[in-house]
């Protein structure tokens, strides 16, 4: 019964508030999809000029019903105010930056604002999260961020976002909700004390030439959440570029193996993805050169920030072969 | 929880304090002045409160303090229900309640209470300078409401607040002139309801009238057919005094008839009466009303009578016979009463009256020689007469000299009285202008009046005016000209000066209107209004359906206007778009990469011709459509350009 019931809140939600899939292009607030109700202030308005028009009619106070009536005209121009303030406004998902699990997602949301005037007083979140305030100036775009908290790792879709305003008065509610397609990818939680990282036959070897990663410069890359401030290309960046990080050619690969079968038997399956995500991220702190084998996935050796994300993905999107049916 | 607003900051508060104090100040004379002090310490408290950021009252001392509040209110007015002490609840819960706000809602409900505030100022004044007090405070308010929003300084909610209310303007004249109105009251009123209404009373004594003629208040109109009684001749008859105590005079037959017991003779005047409903059974008809009015009663005393206290505008056709003798025979009780005076009262004065009727051979040389001692006894008439302590009669008549109408009819028959004359006092109102607008006349509160009534063998009662002896101006010009000009008078009454006077014309025809339209747009104003407009007699339900036909009009306007700026978009794109197709038509299609000038440059070349025409256009599109803002004219110079290109 209580699934039946919920199933059926569901799809009276999703039809009420036209729910579909995520949208991949930019989304316009067009006409349709936005939802005008009073707030609880709005009500509450709505009582006083009651009781003001009863007082109106008691004591014959021809002033009395033509401020009763001239509140309740602003109200229903603030409807509308509430509604153009939305009206238009076209929303793209921004980039998102991995994130360890447990860590909060920073989704970012582009809102565009085409109209020659500011729309101010919004807010958006998403569904169940903390609120962000923002405004648009005319004819800008808002970087508006918006927190989710994570528990697993995988991919984590922003899911169903609310954009509020109840400009100009507050007695008007003007909303609306939509699906962007925006993702988050959560790598596993690390295991908070690790082992030392395993070394190979030839990790001395390896260990002496640590520095050798660093030496030849490869090239230029994006700069990612893990990578070592060390490595940034802060000379770009002061010309005003993006931020990027410097690469280095890797130096002998192949010493250090993250192996998942060498890890200990009894380890479940999420623990031995937290150890080997704890491990990556080591190696990729010292710059030491790495390679990872996962079920069915073997990463060739090699160092630098991409590599360890390439990893790290891996091990975020990891499902063992015979798990599928579980997962 | 998750959707919380922030808190509010200091410019909230301070928006809040503003507000309060608009509000507050037209309220402050109508309160107790413990309440004033109070509010004054708690909004003080409040300000104090916001620039050092301490924390709001805690539930507990805030529920003792409205407790305080209450109790103190209750004991001040004896009573909690009623207009009075409920507009003094609601200014100390304004004030209690800013102390107390933690957050923006709390901040909301105290801008709804400050904005009922503004609609109790109508309980007691519903004049032109409160209703514009009221608007202003609203928008305050409203813009107000505004900064909980934006958290944008002041001018920008100011601004916002403005335009809101300028839309909200249309909805409030559509609701106005058609919302079905309802003849009040929906249920008992309370006892206060008609208190702060200003009018006559069925008792007379020192300084009760001169309180009324500080009134503009309109108490009747008059449309006359034909021409209207001369100024000296409009007396309207109400509340005809006579009892004395030696302070205050009351009414003392109070016999009728349903037909008048004079015989009707002489000169005419026949008009329609409309009254103003304060709440008395007087119709204050002009001396001396004909037979044949349907449900009127014609007292003994010659006034005329509703059956119950008038509590809505009232209209009555009427007929006046200013020449007829009235009291013909005359009732010897009630001549009897008439020549009763308080025993002990008035010593000196009796004394005067002794010696003025020494000598004489009837009342009628009495009388003569009564108004002679008036005419040259030196006596001055003025709005603010020194107060009267003792005996109100000796007083003025020996010590002050100076009073108003009430004065003069009081010690005039006094006088008489104690000469044996019968005479007694009559109040009603001397006056009435014809406005210009409608040639209706119109007789306010200030036109109030106090006369006395002489009773002569063989004349019957014989009306005699006391104050026109020392003031004649006051009967034939009304009360601004028979003040001495150093006398301080309501502004509007001064007409000194040919501005002044034009001014004051059209303030009064303003007035007038304001008062026939706004104030008095009762139901069968309102039905006389809507089928004025064709609607023929609308019921209910049709004005329902034409509101709400009409409101929607007005949301399907606004809502153009909200979509407009979309469109005006579209067109800047549309000429583009035209201005594209038409090159394209010439082999010269835009590729779908290129931006403006690009094009522009390479169709230059294509068309060498047309160079400049073409890159003017091109640049004037790049700007409209990526510059920083447009001016208005701009889309139809673009408009102009693309139209009157010429292509070789």
């Amino acid at each position: 019964m209580r699934g039946l019931a919920s199933t059926l809140g569901k799809r009276l939600d999703s039809w009420l508030f036209r729910i579909r899939p995520a949208e991949s292009g930019p989304i316009q607030l067009i006409q349709r999809r936005i939802f005008v109700l009073p707030s609880g202030a709005g009500l509450l308005l709505g009582l006083t000029l009651l009781a003001m028009l009863l007082g109106a009619i008691n004591y014959n106070l021809g002033l009395g019903f033509a401020l009763t009536f001239l509140l309740a005209g602003v109200a229903l121009s603030s409807l509308l105010q509430a509604f153009r303030n939305l009206l238009g406004l076209s929303i793209r998902p921004g980039n998102c930056a991995p994130v360890f699990a447990g860590e909060p997602a920073n989704f970012t949301l582009l809102v565009h604002n085409p109209r020659p005037t500011p729309r101010p007083a919004l807010r958006c979140w998403i569904k169940g999260c903390p609120v962000t305030d923002f405004q648009v100036s005319a004819k800008a775009t808002a970087h508006v961020a918006l927190v989710r908290p994570t528990r697993k790792r995988g991919r984590l879709e922003i899911g169903r976002v609310l954009l509020e305003t109840r400009f100009p008065l507050g007695l008007i509610r003007a909303w609306s909700v939509f699906t962007p397609d925006a993702s988050c990818l959560v790598y596993p939680q690390p295991e908070a004390n690790p082992p030392p990282l395993p070394t190979g036959p030839s990790s001395a070897q390896a260990h002496q030439q640590g520095a050798f990663g660093h030496d030849d410069f490869a090239g230029l890359r994006n700069h990612l959440a893990t990578d070592s401030p060390r490595h940034i290309a802060w000379k770009v960046y002061a010309r005003e570029g993006p931020l990027m990080v410097k690469e280095f050619a890797g130096g002998d690969a192949g010493e250090i193996v993250l192996d998942w079968e060498t890890l200990p038997m009894d380890l479940a399956t999420e623990a031995r993805l937290s150890r080997l995500t704890a491990w990556v991220c080591q190696a990729g702190t010292l710059g030491l050169p790495f390679s990872l084998r996962l079920p069915g996935l073997r990463i060739p050796p090699s160092a630098g920030t991409t590599h360890a994300s390439r990893c790290l993905e891996a091990l975020a999107l990891f499902t063992l072969p015979s798990d599928h049916g579980q997962a | 929880m998750a959707r919380l607003e922030p808190l509010p900051l200091p410019a909230h508060f301070l928006w809040l304090l503003g507000l309060s104090g608009i509000t507050l100040a037209p309220h402050l004379a109508h309160l107790p002045t413990w309440l004033v002090l109070a509010c004054g310490v708690m909004l003080a408290g409040q300000a104090l409160r916001t620039f050092t950021r301490q924390p709001p009252l805690s539930g507990l001392v805030t529920s003792l303090l409205a407790l305080a509040l209450a109790t103190g209110i209750s004991l001040e007015f004896q009573q909690f229900l009623g207009k009075a002490p409920g507009l003094a609840l609601l200014a100390g819960l304004l004030c209690l309640k800013q102390l107390e706000s933690r957050r923006r809602r709390d901040l909301r409900a105290a801008i709804f209470l400050a904005l009922f505030l503004q609609f109790g100022l109508f309980f007691r004044n519903q004049g032109i300078p409160i209703a514009v007090l009221a608007l202003f405070g609203t928008w305050i308010g409203l813009a107000a409401l505004v900064s909980l929003q934006i958290d944008d300084g002041f001018k920008g909610p100011a601004r916002i607040a403005g335009a809101l209310l300028l839309q909200g303007l249309p909805f409030m004249l559509v609701l106005f002139a058609l919302f079905p109105r309802v003849q009040g009251p929906l249920w008992g009123l309370p006892e206060d309801a008609l208190a702060a209404k200003t009018g006559l009373s069925d008792s007379m004594s020192p300084g009760s009238i001169g309180e009324l003629v500080q009134s503009d208040a309109i108490a009747l109109r008059a449309s006359f057919n034909g021409s209207p009684p001369l100024p000296n001749q409009r007396y309207w008859r109400g509340p005809v005094l006579e009892v004395f105590d030696g302070r205050t005079w009351r009414p003392g037959s109070r016999g009728w008839a349903t037909q008048p017991s004079y015989p009707v003779q002489g000169d005419r005047f026949e008009y329609e009466l409309t009254l103003e409903p304060l709440d008395y059974p007087w119709l204050l008809a002009l001396d001396f009303p004909g037979p044949g009015i349907p449900g009127a009663r014609y007292a003994t005393t010659f006034q005329l009578l509703a059956g119950k206290p008038i509590q809505s505008r009232q209209r009555i056709n009427l007929t006046a016979y200013p020449g007829v003798q009235v009291g013909l025979p005359e009732n010897p009780e009630t001549l009897a009463r008439a020549r009763q005076l308080p025993p002990g009262s008035g010593p000196r004065s009796r004394e005067l009256a002794a010696s003025l009727a020494a000598g004489r051979r009837n009342d009628g040389e009495i009388l003569q020689a009564t108004l002679q001692y008036f005419r040259q006894g030196g006596f001055g008439y003025t709005l603010s007469p020194p107060p009267l302590a003792d005996d109100p009669v000796d007083g003025f008549l020996f010590d002050t000299r100076r009073g108003f109408c009430e004065h003069f009819a009081s010690s005039f028959v006094f006088l008489l009285r104690a000469a044996g004359v019968p005479a007694r006092v009559v109040t009603g109102y001397l006056g009435g202008d014809i406005n210009p607008v409608d040639q209706v006349m119109v007789v306010r509160q200030s036109d109030a009046h106090a006369w006395a009534e002489v009773w002569l063998e063989g004349r019957g009662w014989v009306r005699v005016d006391p104050t026109a002896l020392a003031a004649p101006r006051r009967q034939s010009e009304g009360l601004a000209q028979a003040l001495p000009d150093n006398e301080t008078l309501p502004f509007m009454l001064r007409g000194d000066l040919e501005w002044l006077r034009d001014l004051r014309l059209r303030w009064e025809a303003f007035n007038h209107s304001w008062n026939r339209w706004i104030l008095g747009y009762t139901p069968d104003r309102q039905r006389e209004f809507l089928s004025r407009l064709g609607l023929g007699q609308p019921d209910w339900q049709r004005m329902v359906t034409i509101l709400a036909v009409c409101c929607g009009l007005l949301m399907a306007g606004l809502l153009a206007w909200a979509l407009r700026s979309r469109h005006r978009l579209d067109a800047l794109d549309r000429l583009w778009a035209g201005f594209c197709r038409r090159l394209a038509k010439r082999g010269l299609p835009r590729l779908p990469w290129e931006g403006p000038l690009a094009y522009a440059a390479r169709a230059s070349q294509a068309f060498p011709g047309a160079d400049p025409a073409l890159q003017n256009i091109a640049s004037q599109y790049a700007r409209l459509r990526y510059g920083p803002t447009a001016a208005p004219g701009d889309l139809a110079l673009l408009k102009h350009a693309i139209h009157t290109l010429k292509l070789p």
